[in-house]
């Protein structure tokens, strides 16, 4: 509607109209240039994925190696073995993030239950604080509840369940399913708090009119709360299934070591991985870069297409 | 809500064990959410002899403050502080002025490709150069290892501009076009009017931001080498990895340990008690603000809830 009231008016604009709308371009010109600097200039940076580059060298000493990468990625066995390892740890993470992506719904439709508004208010304030610490300080409290000395092993020994402390951190076992657990204990009350603003949103008449039916509490929460709070979730899903190649990083660098590097290890870590650590592939990670962002620009444009075929909406 | 929790039909004995449930679960999470904060809290302000062996569990013992004194001696640890501090106050205050001022801009349809710029900038939110071309940028750019890589990457966010934008749209039009029939310029409408009546909106992105800045690690590990610069946040993660090669160290020489350490084992510093009370100063303001500023977390994602 705009674009066209704009599009018809154009011819009509006297000078200082024009002037005026430079004027307000200019005011903005050093903001576009910080977003061209360090959203798209950053992508001329893909260069580096055909080269062979060497850190101290500059770009034109090195050789042009072409797709040399892109093609190692999936000839060399060794490569092609550590690429798949860190894509199953990143579909691990992901899929157990989507499938525990219910848990915030159950919690916002079971809280709105609580009848105290103290007890509510006291939950909400707590659960959602862990949301805003950072991981360092998440891995140092991991770090003292389950080092040997810390309170779980503490407890179980006191209670004489076990003899050794069990060592939590330093072990490949359970790697996955814990760093999902602390993904939980960080995201859920926040997660939460999304859905608890749609269920404010629900028509409260829509409770009024299926009590008056003779619906019970738990009718109400399935009937009513429930469906009023499914888009949101549908949004929501369908944005992590478009994210599913990024975990970030930040999480498992924290956690990982020596000994659950091969289960922590998911796309983004392994990218820093090999771009940081001993070997320096700055290439090959650049290679591996650009196959993350070429595919998941595809997925959002798939799923968004989705959304506006089933929903008629755009979710982006 | 209210209303319906008035309104409440009779419970049936199906509906009072469903309460205590409900209640007994949610308390349950609530204490496992903020239990290892209390827990990180005793153990800083007890005997370091117990707290290395982990014998507080549930309550301080042998309660003392030296750690928070002997801390602060730590080297480079104020340093790290006062970093924090700066790239929190500094980074903060630059993306609430950008973001207040780039949303007000961008509701002005008189500027020149107004549709195209804003586009230009939304779609930077759905795509990534990754990490290595973006430390590249920063080090073509003479970023890396300063300060002011924490702070101008950081400036223009495209999310927050579209809350100010959505936000400004829901005011009347009439109050920007009396100041101009009065003869304000444009940057006197966004000093005078637009910026006191986004206060809310500012508010909530403006705590955002702060807790971004100051949880921030990701940023030190990839660009700053320069240990002047390192955060609280980086010196934390070295402390915990050093306290883990510490902790051997001192386990190898166990032996050694003479009778005048002894003597005051219950203030020396151990890598527990250090790693412990670092973590506390790191979670401090956070816990400081997080009561007063609740409200403002949660109004901001529902602002993000409506634009979906």
């Amino acid at each position: 509607m705009a674009a066209l009231t704009n599009a018809s008016s154009t011819k009509k604009k006297t000078f200082n109209q024009k002037m005026q709308g430079y004027k307000l371009f200019l005011l903005v010109l050093p903001f576009l240039v910080l977003i061209f600097l360090f959203a798209y200039y950053p992508l001329y940076g893909w260069i580096y994925a055909f080269y062979d580059y060497r850190a101290p060298l500059k770009l034109e000493q090195c050789q042009f190696v072409g797709f040399k990468w892109f093609s190692t990625l999936f000839t060399n066995a060794t490569q092609l073995k550590q690429l798949g390892n860190a894509l199953i740890n990143t579909f691990a993470m992901s899929g157990l993030g989507i499938l525990t992506s219910v848990l915030p719904v159950a919690f916002a439709i079971f809280l709105t239950e609580i009848k105290s508004a103290r007890y509510k208010k006291f939950v909400q304030t707590m659960t959602t604080l862990p949301n805003f610490i950072s991981w360092v300080l998440v891995y140092s409290l991991a770090y003292s509840l389950f080092t040997n000395s810390g309170f779980f092993n503490k407890l179980f020994m006191n209670l004489g369940w076990i003899e050794e402390p069990i060592k939590f951190l330093d072990s490949d076992n359970h790697v996955w399913l814990m760093m999902c657990l602390w993904g939980i204990w960080k995201g859920l009350g926040w997660g939460a708090i999304m859905y608890l603003a749609a269920i404010s949103g629900i028509d409260q008449s829509l409770y009024e009119a299926a009590r008056v039916d003779g619906a019970n509490r738990f009718q109400l929460m399935r009937h009513v709360t429930l469906p009023g709070i499914l888009p949101t979730y549908f949004v929501l899903l369908l944005l992590s299934i478009a994210n599913i190649l990024s975990n970030g990083m930040e999480q498992y660098y924290v956690f990982q070591n020596a000994f659950n590097r091969e289960h922590i290890q998911v796309l983004d870590l392994y990218v820093y991985n090999i771009a940081m650590g001993s070997s320096h592939s700055m290439s090959l990670a650049t290679a591996i870069g650009i196959m993350k962002s070429l595919v998941s620009v595809t997925l959002l444009a798939v799923v968004n297409g989705l959304s506006k075929a089933f929903r008629g909406e755009t979710i982006v | 809500m209210a209303i319906r929790n008035k309104n409440a039909i009779k419970m049936t004995p199906n509906d009072v064990i469903f309460n205590i449930l409900n209640y007994l679960f949610f308390g349950l999470f609530t204490l496992i959410c903020i239990y290892p904060f209390y827990y990180l809290i005793i153990n800083t302000i007890s005997a370091n002899d117990l707290s290395k062996n982990g014998d507080i569990m549930f309550y301080p013992r042998g309660i003392h403050f030296k750690n928070y004194i002997d801390i602060l001696k730590l080297n480079g640890l104020a340093n790290s502080a006062l970093v924090s501090v700066a790239r929190t106050v500094v980074g903060t205050s630059a993306t609430v002025l950008a973001s207040g001022f780039l949303g007000f801009m961008f509701t002005q349809n008189k500027m020149w490709g107004r549709k195209f710029w804003y586009r230009f900038m939304i779609i930077t939110m759905y795509f990534n150069a990754g990490i290595i071309p973006v430390y590249m940028t920063m080090k073509n750019l003479h970023l890396t290892n300063t300060f002011w890589v924490y702070i101008i990457p950081a400036i223009v966010q495209p999310f927050n501009i579209i809350l100010v934008k959505t936000f400004l749209e829901s005011i009347p039009a009439s109050l920007q076009e009396a100041a101009e029939i009065d003869g304000a310029g444009v940057l006197t409408i966004f000093f005078k009017i637009i910026l006191p009546l986004s206060t809310p909106i500012l508010a909530t992105i403006a705590i955002f931001a702060a807790v971004g800045q100051w949880n921030s690690f990701q940023d030190t590990l990839l660009y700053v080498t320069d240990q002047k610069l390192y955060p609280l946040q980086y010196v934390l993660y070295t402390y915990i990895n050093q306290a883990n090669s510490l902790a051997s160290l001192i386990k190898n020489s166990s032996g050694l340990s003479g009778e005048a350490i002894a003597a005051n084992l219950a203030t020396t510093q151990t890598p527990v008690s250090i790693r412990m009370t670092v973590s506390v100063i790191v979670v401090f303001p956070i816990l400081l603000v997080y009561p007063f500023f609740q409200r403002y977390f949660v109004k901001g994602i529902m602002i993000g809830a409506v634009k979906g």
